[in-house]
C-alpha cells in the first residue's frame, strides 16, 4: 500500500513541481518545519522532503521538490493516482512559533516552498509576515500569491530584475533591516550560501535569525547521525535536534563540505537513471 | 560407547575467508543432517539443565536437542518456538558463548555442545521441510480475544518477541515501525554475511501468520504518540524503539566528510541495499583506508562490510587490547580472518582533514593496559607522548548509542533513568506509565538481540497475565 498523488502541479516545467498527497496522519500531524522522507519504489533512496502544507480535514500533505537527482527525477515521472511507496513523517522539530511581532521571512528557490509554511504558521499565530522571495526571474518565483494572502508584504528579488529588486534577497532584507521597523525575527530557508548570507547580514543587528539546514539524511529519525552539523561547536543532528537551528550559530563551511559527500555516487546513480530509465513500474 | 565428553564439537562449515570477503553471502554455511544429529547426540541431557538458565528467553534447550537426536526437526521446532519467534535469527546472532553453551557441563572439561548452530539448524531445516505450514499456519492464528489489542512501538527484536508471545495467545497485536522495513537493528545493523534479510523476512512472516499487524513508516512520538494509542483503546503499549542517536567522541575532526557513525554506513548498506548500488539508489561512501573506531560486534560488522565494498585495508582501532574486545570471539576471529587489522592500545585523539573539508588522517595516543576498572576490564592509560598519526580517509565511529530522543521528548511523562533511558520495572517491564511497558535497548542501552527478546518475553508475560489471567502466561 503507498501513498497516493492527488495532485500533480509543475510549478516550473521540468525543474520545480508540486505534489499533493493522502496522507491523513502525517497531515494531522505536521506542523511548520516539519519535514517527511519518501521512498519512491523497493529500490529507493530515502530521501527527505519539507512539508510545505498541509490539509488535515482532508488529509493530505504538499511538498515540493526541485528535480536534481536520481529520486526527484523519478518523482516526477510519477502522476496524479500515482502511488508513492513509502512518505514517513512528520519528521523534525516543529518551527517555534509564538506571537513576537514582525517576522521577516526570506525564501530561495525552491525553499520558498518550506519558507511558505513556517510564513503561514507565524501569520497565523498574530505576527506581522513580511516574505522576501528571490529566485533568478519571475517566473521561477514560487508560491507568491499564496503568500500575499497571508503577508502584510511580499517582497521580490530576481537576479535579472525582471521583476521587484534587481540583485538578492538580502539586500533586500539589509533595507528592512535599516528601517524603522522593529523585526523580532528572521527566518531563512533555501540554498545555504543564501542561509549564510542572510546571517552575514542579520548579525550585526543582532536579530534572531532562524535558518532551516538540508542535510543529507539516511533513516532521518536519528538514528545514523549522517545529518549532524556543528552549531555553537557542538554536534547536533538535524533530524531530531532541528532542522531549525540559530544560524549565527551554524558552521555553514562544514554544511557545505558534507553536502558534498556523495557527489560522485548521486552522478553514477543518474547516469543509471538516464540509461537504464525508469524501473518503478517494474 | 566413547564417553561423550570426549567428542569433540561438530565444526560449523564456513565460506572461506579469501571468497566470501568478495560477496555478501552469508559466511557460516549451516550444519547438515548429520552434522546436527552427531552434534545433538553429545548433549547430556542433564536432569538439571543449566543451559536454560543462561538463555534470556527460556528455550527448553534440553527439549529441543533430545528431538534433534532423535531426527524430529517439527518436534524440535515446536519446542523452540513456544519460547523464541525468531530461532533462525537467535540461532545466527546470540552469543551463545556467554548465555546457553556457557552454562554447559560439557564446557568445563572439554567443549560445550553446540546449542546456537543447532537452534539454527532446526530453523532452517524447518523452514525447508513440508511440515511448516502446517505448524506456522493459520491454525493456531485464531484471534481468541478480538476485544484485546495491545500495540508495539518499533519493530526490532524486542517487539518482535512481545507481538509473538502475545499473538499465540489470542490477543491481536499491532507493530509500529518508523522505517520502511520491520526487523529493527536485524535489517538496518547486522550484515546480510551473517544474517541474511530473507531469514528475517520469513520470521516476520511467521508472525504475520499469527495475525501480528506490522505497520511501517509511523514514527512513534510523531506520527502515534503514547496518548493517541491509549486513546485508540489499546490495553496495553509496549515501547521498542532501540537505543538510536550514535555516539560520537567529542574529539576535533568528528564532522570531517569521510567520518560516519557505524549506524550510518551500516544502514546504507543493509537496509539501503548500497552494496547493489546503482542497482538500488542508496550510495555508500567509498574509501581505499577504512579505521574503525570501537572493538564490539557493531565494529566488527562495520569492519567486514568496508572489505566486502572494497576498501583495501581495514583496521579496528581500539584503546583496550585484544583480550578486552567487547565483540564475540567468533566475529573477531572471521574478521580478522578475512584481513581486519587490528590495532589496539590507540585512543583516537583527532580526525584531520584536508583544506576542503575531507578526513585524510586519524591522529591516536599509544596506551598501555592499567588496573582493571569497575569494568573488571583494565583500564587504557595513555602512553605520555606517544602518538601516532593513520593515514585513512574513511573512519567509522562504533562506540556506542545514546538514547533516541523522539518518543521520549513527545512523552515528558515517562519515567527516565540517571542516563536518559526509559525507567522499568525490572521484573514485569512497566514503565512508570499504567500498562505503557519498555524493554530493549531503549531500556538498557545498547546490548544484544537476545537480551532485548528476553526484556520482550518478560513484558509480554505480564501483559498477559493482567489481559487473560495467571494461566495464560509461562
Amino acid at each position: 500500500m503507498g501513498y497516493k498523488i492527488l495532485k500533480k502541479q509543475e510549478l516550473i516545467p521540468g525543474q520545480t513541481t508540486l505534489l499533493v498527497i493522502d496522507a491523513p496522519q502525517i497531515a494531522q500531524k505536521a506542523r511548520p518545519g516539519n519535514f517527511i522522507i519518501l521512498r519512491v519504489h523497493e529500490n529507493g533512496e530515502r530521501v527527505p522532503l519539507t512539508v510545505a502544507d498541509r490539509d488535515p480535514e482532508n488529509g493530505t500533505i504538499t511538498i515540493v521538490y526541485l528535480v536534481v537527482g536520481k529520486t526527484t527525477a523519478e518523482l516526477n515521472t510519477l502522476n496524479q493516482g500515482d502511488e508513492i511507496l513509502d512518505v514517513c513523517g512528520p519528521l523534525g522539530k516543529a518551527t517555534h512559533i509564538e506571537k513576537c511581532g514582525t517576522v521577516v521571512c526570506v525564501g530561495g528557490g525552491t525553499g520558498i516552498a518550506a519558507m511558505h509554511h513556517i510564513a503561514k504558521g507565524h501569520a497565523q499565530a498574530g505576527n506581522r509576515v513580511v516574505a522576501v522571495i528571490g529566485a533568478r526571474s519571475r517566473d521561477l518565483l514560487l508560491f507568491r500569491s499564496e503568500l500575499s494572502e497571508f503577508c502584510a508584504e511580499v517582497r521580490i528579488a530576481t537576479d535579472d530584475g525582471s521583476e521587484g529588486h534587481k540583485g538578492f534577497v538580502t539586500e533586500v532584507l539589509q533595507g528592512l533591516l535599516e528601517g524603522e521597523e522593529d523585526i523580532a525575527e528572521v527566518v531563512a530557508v533555501g540554498p545555504v550560501p543564501m542561509m549564510e548570507a542572510v546571517c552575514r547580514v542579520t548579525k550585526p543587528f543582532e536579530v534572531k535569525t532562524t535558518v532551516s539546514l538540508n542535510s543529507i539524511m539516511v533513516d532521518g529519525i536519528g538514528m545514523c547521525g549522517a545529518c549532524r552539523c556543528t552549531v555553537n561547536g557542538e554536534t547536533r543532528f538535524a533530524c531530531v535536534d532541528g532542522p531549525e537551528f540559530d544560524g549565527q550559530q551554524v558552521d555553514f563551511a562544514e554544511l557545505k563540505a558534507r553536502l558534498w559527500q556523495f557527489k560522485d555516487q548521486e552522478k553514477t546513480s543518474l547516469e543509471h537513471f538516464h540509461h537504464k530509465g525508469c524501473k518503478c513500474h517494474g | 560407547m566413547a564417553r561423550k565428553t570426549m567428542t569433540p564439537r561438530t565444526p560449523m562449515p564456513h565460506q572461506p575467508a579469501d571468497e566470501r570477503v568478495g560477496n555478501f553471502n552469508e559466511v557460516a554455511l549451516g550444519y547438515t543432517p548429520e552434522d546436527a544429529r552427531r552434534e545433538a547426540e553429545r548433549c547430556l541431557q542433564c536432569k538439571k539443565p543449566l543451559c536454560r538458565e543462561g538463555c534470556p528467553v527460556e528455550i527448553d534447550i534440553r527439549g529441543f536437542i533430545a528431538r534433534v537426536a532423535e531426527d524430529d526437526v517439527p518436534g524440535a521446532y515446536e519446542v523452540i518456538r513456544k519460547y523464541n519467534s525468531l530461532p533462525a535469527v537467535c540461532g545466527r546472532v546470540c552469543p551463545q558463548e556467554n548465555q546457553c553453551e556457557g552454562r554447559c557441563i560439557l564446557g568445563k572439561k572439554g567443549e560445550s555442545v553446540a546449542i546456537g548452530r543447532l537452534e539454527r539448524y532446526v530453523a532452517d531445516a524447518f523452514a525447508a521441510s513440508d511440515a511448516c505450514e502446517e505448524i506456522t499456519g493459520k491454525r493456531e492464528c485464531v484471534m481468541l480475544r478480538d476485544d484485546l489489542k495491545v500495540a508495539c512501538i518499533g519493530a526490532g527484536p524486542a517487539s518482535l518477541t512481545v507481538a509473538g508471545y502475545l499473538a499465540s495467545r489470542g490477543i491481536g497485536v499491532t507493530v509500529y515501525e518508523a522505517l520502511h522495513e520491520a526487523g529493527g537493528v536485524l535489517v538496518y545493523g547486522i550484515p546480510e554475511f551473517r544474517l541474511p534479510k530473507a531469514i528475517v523476512a520469513r520470521e516476520l512472516d511467521g508472525l504475520r501468520e499469527l495475525g501480528v499487524d506490522i505497520v511501517c513508516n509511523w514514527v512513534g512520538g510523531k506520527t502515534i504518540t503514547i496518548q493517541d494509542l491509549l486513546d485508540e483503546g489499546y490495553d496495553a503499549i509496549f515501547i521498542g524503539v532501540g537505543a538510536g542517536l550514535p555516539r560520537f567522541m567529542s574529539i576535533p575532526g568528528e564532522n570531517l566528510v569521510g567520518v560516519f557513525s557505524a549506524n550510518e554506513y551500516l544502514t546504507r548498506v543493509n537496509l539501503g541495499r548500497g552494496y547493489d548500488f546503482p542497482n538500488h539508489d542508496t550510495p555508500v561512501f567509498k574509501a581505499e583506508h577504512v579505521a574503525v573506531i570501537g572493538a564490539g560486534n557493531v565494529a566488527m560488522d562495520a569492519a567486514r562490510t568496508a572489505l566486502r565494498m572494497g576498501a583495501e585495508k581495514v583496521s579496528i582501532v581500539y584503546r583496550r587490547s585484544e583480550d578486552e574486545m567487547p565483540a564475540r570471539r567468533e566475529e573477531i576471529e572471521h574478521a580478522v580472518e578475512e584481513g581486519v587489522r587490528l590495532r589496539c592500545l590507540c585512543g583516537p585523539l583527532s580526525f584531520n582533514g584536508d583544506d576542503k573539508g575531507r578526513m585524510e588522517s586519524i591522529t591516536v595516543q599509544k596506551m598501555c593496559l592499567g588496573e582493571p576498572d569497575e569494568s573488571g576490564r583494565c583500564r587504557p592509560v595513555s602512553v605520555e607522548g606517544e602518538t601516532e598519526t593513520i593515514p585513512c580517509d574513511m573512519a567509522i565511529i562504533a562506540v556506542g548509542t545514546r538514547p533516541n530522543p523522539i518518543l521520549l521528548e513527545a512523552t515528558p511523562e515517562l519515567g527516565l533513568n540517571d542516563w536518559g533511558y526509559v525507567q522499568v520495572d525490572p521484573e514485569t517491564g512497566e514503565t512508570s506509565l499504567r500498562n505503557v511497558f519498555a524493554g530493549g535497548d531503549i531500556v538498557t542501552g545498547s546490548a544484544t538481540v537476545i537480551s532485548a527478546m528476553g526484556a520482550g518475553r518478560r513484558a509480554a508475560r505480564e501483559i498477559a497475565r493482567r489481559l487473560l489471567g495467571d494461566e495464560a502466561a509461562d
